[in-house]
């Protein structure tokens, strides 16, 4: 890796006076602030949705406890799912895609700079009104305050008759709302890939970070509108007298579970692809080689994407589907390991006859293959259905998703944060603090998840406020809660690094990796402009033939 | 040299299998947990064990090869000191290595696929046989209601269903219906769970092999109390079953001469909700008293039936199970004792 300290030119940046910076940031339609806006604001709700969740396992460390009431309990926990996909999961990808993908396809912007800023817009609104039902949520009825209807809102507990007050409205437009900006940021995302690369980029040669992304924002598109579509239907169950969902008048509780899950498997890949995408930027450069089965890790995204359409009846094995369809569903999950297992099996290839430098963002990227492993393997238990008659709903179901969403998403976000640091703010971030925080967290995440895995074995059903002694749960519960400490320290390092690294972090030079796609080809933090002129590639590894004319990448691609 | 280092690889093989059974024995004895799903008892849970068995021992497998794979190339391709600074030798591809893991996935998924249909055939089309038990079970926010349509008996939260002769099976098939919100019947020792839907009727069946007391909780989040909706399934010989059964189909015990409680349950709201069978307490909403006393838990297995919870039950339910449907009738706690005193008659 090369250590150059080139000082590169900086402008003499004009004094701009605090309100006008500010107003630049609320008006701005730059892909790389907006990209920064939403990062940032995902770490805020991060940091609540962490809160909420310490809340709960502090109520849960013992049998009977009570740190706090039934009702707090179950908003926390509704509160903890609902932020946690929809205002950080959804926006840092969101943010990451919307910074990285012009810059690595070799473009000046996104393909819809206004409708960016304004789906950011929309998805920050939704999030600040979720959170004003803590205010609002009473209603006339004085009835509530944050939503407690659990993150998928089963019907009919968000009919009037069993959700009085306004807590279950808030939870419906804050989705609506954000739901509009999800669609609009994945248009702009299909747009900007398709039409946007710089002169020499087939679709072939694009970064998988591209692809990846292309069919992220493909899948928020199909999933996203059927729960967009049911939220305005049981807006009109609650406000125009409509029996959608409404059990008492004849509607049907199981056709909203049908269009949340439609909506919320593809989420899972909408999640878990940008995911990929990370890994399969980082883990190559950490590794000095080319990514292994390129067309291979495409064709297994999109061969993923379709399959992931047809599996969300897997959330459904205890609902009494009829054996047929049961059987189906176990079909289709099973088969979805097969193309996400290739790509497991490509990232290890990749490492394979590599030079693996262990930095921390390589480090969160190693975590997650084993990680993601686990997670897989958990996952293929619950696709068998009977297992899942015994699993599902339980805290072998906590686990396993966690396992995924934090084992896997959260830890290769981590590193994608520590790798494109340097290029977003120009600096280089701590190290020593970047491990601390890799090591801290992966010491809370296995406490906390993989002896989350026993109770539900043990028969503990998830959302639970409170649990009856001697049924072996207590020791386990007691260790999860313990793992969540350990988290929740790994976090505030990586918020101290991020603030410390920004102020008195070394200055990183365009390219500190020695990387190879186009990002690292300009400066860092990149002009308004990103290029001075566009560049045009021959491969997919630009940076590559550039610092190797004797070795070029496209004589082998 | 080859061979030493195939056979340290053996051996860490053989250490994590050895792992893996222990955890898997770990699992075996009963004690670990009333609610432990691999300790069956009944038929569909016997089944799902063993599928769930195989399913283990196949990801058991997967784990160990793939984590060995992964565990080996961090540590062996790791950057060396004496590291020159050229890159490695690049590697784009190669199609015998896709096609080997696709093909081999497929394999096993197949294999796993299969298993896991003949399963789901075995007990979603199980027969249902003449001599079989029906219950009708009632998810409530956040009790449990149990009706015998043919044996003409209903009681609440403590379901009695008769053990069952793997020679002459007498299994018990629940018919399972909501008032309210979306239920879930699991008591993870006898079947898996399943959901209890409005406006949805599910059907399960329970094939118990041994006596005893079976624990078990709602398992899908049904409103402000779901952790307190808990299960208890008697499993009872068949004698003691069919004496149950002759002793709830009875109307209540009547006293010669009506009390004071009585007199204050019966002019109270108390029989708007609760049905005392041969009173005029009529109501359906909340749990059948008729035979409160036969039961050894009140507010669904959430605390034991004494004397003195019941009288703090009656005085203000809200204070044992915050949030639950039953009202506080603001009675005194003299008359709370009253009340609690003509309920110690329902036997």
């Amino acid at each position: 890796m090369s250590t150059e300290s080139i000082a590169w030119p900086r402008p003499q940046a004009q004094p701009v006076p605090l309100v006008a910076q500010l107003h630049q940031w609320v008006t701005t339609v730059d892909h790389k602030r907006l990209g920064i806006l939403y990062i940032a604001y995902a770490l805020l709700f991060l940091a609540i949705g962490g809160l909420e969740a310490i809340i709960m396992r502090i109520q849960l460390i013992r049998p009977h406890n009570d740190f706090v009431s039934p009702q707090v309990f179950n908003r926390m926990f509704t509160m903890h799912g609902t932020t946690m996909i929809f205002f950080v999961a959804m926006p840092v990808m969101f943010g990451f895609a919307n910074y990285l993908i012009p810059l690595m396809i070799g473009a000046r912007d996104m393909a819809f700079p206004r409708l960016n800023a304004f789906s950011f817009w929309m998805t920050a609104f939704g999030g600040l009104f979720l959170y004003f039902s803590f205010l609002g949520g009473d209603g006339l009825f004085g009835d509530g305050s944050a939503p407690d209807v659990g993150w998928f809102a089963y019907a009919p507990l968000t009919s009037k008759t069993f959700s009085r007050g306004h807590s279950t409205d808030f939870w419906i437009l804050s989705l609506l709302v954000s739901g509009f900006g999800s669609i609009g940021t994945s248009i702009n995302i299909i747009a900007t890939v398709l039409c946007m690369r710089c002169r020499g980029m087939t679709l072939g040669k694009m970064p998988l970070f591209a692809w990846l992304n292309i069919t992220m924002a493909g899948l928020v598109i199909l999933a996203v509108s059927p729960l967009t579509a049911a939220q305005l239907m049981l807006l009109v169950d609650r406000y125009l007298g409509g029996h959608f969902f409404d059990t008492q008048a004849g509607g049907s509780a199981v056709m909203w579970m049908h269009f949340f899950w439609v909506f919320g498997h593809p989420e899972v890949y909408v999640l878990v692809i940008p995911t990929f995408a990370f890994a399969s930027e980082i883990i190559p450069v950490f590794s000095r080689k080319a990514i292994f089965g390129y067309p291979i890790m495409v064709a297994a995204t999109v061969c993923i994407g379709f399959i992931s359409m047809s599996v969300w009846a897997h959330h459904m094995f205890t609902v009494g589907m009829s054996s047929a369809a049961n059987t189906f569903f176990v079909l289709s999950t099973m088969a979805i390991s097969v193309p996400t297992g290739i790509k497991i099996f490509n990232w290890l290839a990749t490492i394979w006859g590599g030079e693996i430098h262990f930095k921390t963002p390589m480090l969160f990227c190693i975590a997650f293959l084993f990680q993601f492993l686990i997670a897989g393997l958990t996952g293929v238990m619950l696709s068998a259905a009977p297992f899942n008659w015994q699993l599902s709903g339980s805290y072998f179901v906590v686990a396993h998703f966690h396992y995924v969403i934090v084992g896997a998403i959260l830890f290769t976000l981590f590193g994608a944060f520590y790798y494109w640091f340097p290029k977003m703010s120009g600096r280089m971030y701590s190290e020593p603090l970047g491990k601390l925080h890799f090591w801290l967290f992966l010491i809370g995440f296995h406490l906390t998840f993989d002896f989350m895995h026993i109770p539900g074995i043990l028969g503990m059903p998830r959302r639970i406020y409170t649990y009856e002694p001697g049924r072996g749960w207590d020791t386990w519960n007691l260790i999860v809660t313990i793992g969540t400490f350990f988290q929740a320290a790994g976090v505030l390092v990586f918020l101290g690094n991020l603030v410390w690294s920004y102020f008195r972090g070394k200055v990183a030079g365009s390219d500190p990796w020695d990387a190879w796609t186009l990002e690292w080809s300009t400066t860092s933090p990149p002009p308004e402009y990103n290029f001075a002129t566009l560049p045009e590639v021959a491969s997919r590894c630009p940076l590559w033939d550039l610092k190797h004319p004797e070795d070029p990448d496209w004589q082998y691609e | 040299m080859q061979r030493t280092k195939h056979s340290n690889k053996v051996g860490i093989l053989r250490v994590f299998l050895a792992m893996f059974w222990c955890a898997a024995a770990a699992a075996e004895p009963a004690p670990l947990s009333p609610t432990n799903i691999f300790a069956p008892a009944s038929t569909p849970a016997q089944s799902i064990f063993e599928l769930s068995r195989f399913v283990l021992l196949v990801s058991a497998a997967i784990f160990v090869t793939v984590f060995s794979l992964l565990a080996f190339a961090v540590v062996r391709f790791r950057k060396k000191r004496s590291s020159d600074g050229r890159e490695p030798a690049q590697v784009y591809g190669s199609t015998q290595l896709e096609l080997a893991w696709t093909v081999i996935p497929v394999l096993i998924v197949v294999v796993l696929f299969l298993t896991a249909a003949r399963v789901i055939a075995n007990i979603q089309n199980a027969v249902h046989p003449s001599n079989a038990i029906d219950v009708t079970v009632v998810g409530h926010q956040f009790w449990w209601e149990y009706r015998y349509p043919s044996l003409k008996v209903i009681t609440a939260n403590e379901l009695h269903i008769p053990v069952s002769d793997p020679a002459h099976p007498t299994p018990t098939f629940l018919t399972l219906l909501s008032a309210d919100t979306d239920h879930s019947f699991w008591v993870p020792r006898l079947a898996g769970k399943t959901d209890l839907i409005p406006n949805h009727p599910n059907t399960m069946w329970l094939d118990p092999h041994e006596t005893g007391l079976f624990l078990g909780q709602c398992a899908q989040y049904c409103g402000t109390q779901h952790a307190k909706m808990l299960l208890r399934v008697y499993v009872d010989s068949r004698e003691d079953f069919d004496r149950w059964i002759q002793a709830q189909s009875q109307p209540a015990h009547v006293a010669d001469t009506v009390s004071e409680g009585q007199r204050l349950f019966e002019s109270t709201a108390c029989v708007n909700c609760h049905r005392i069978a041969g009173t005029p307490a009529h109501g359906t909403y909340g749990p059948d008293l008729t035979h409160l006393m036969s039961r050894q838990t009140i507010a669904s297995g959430a605390i034991e039936n004494t004397p003195g919870n019941l009288i703090a039950w009656i005085y203000n339910p809200d204070l044992l199970k915050p949030g639950c449907t039953m009202p506080s009738m603001g009675l005194s706690t003299e008359q709370a004792s009253a009340v609690a005193g003509y309920l110690e008659t329902l036997r």
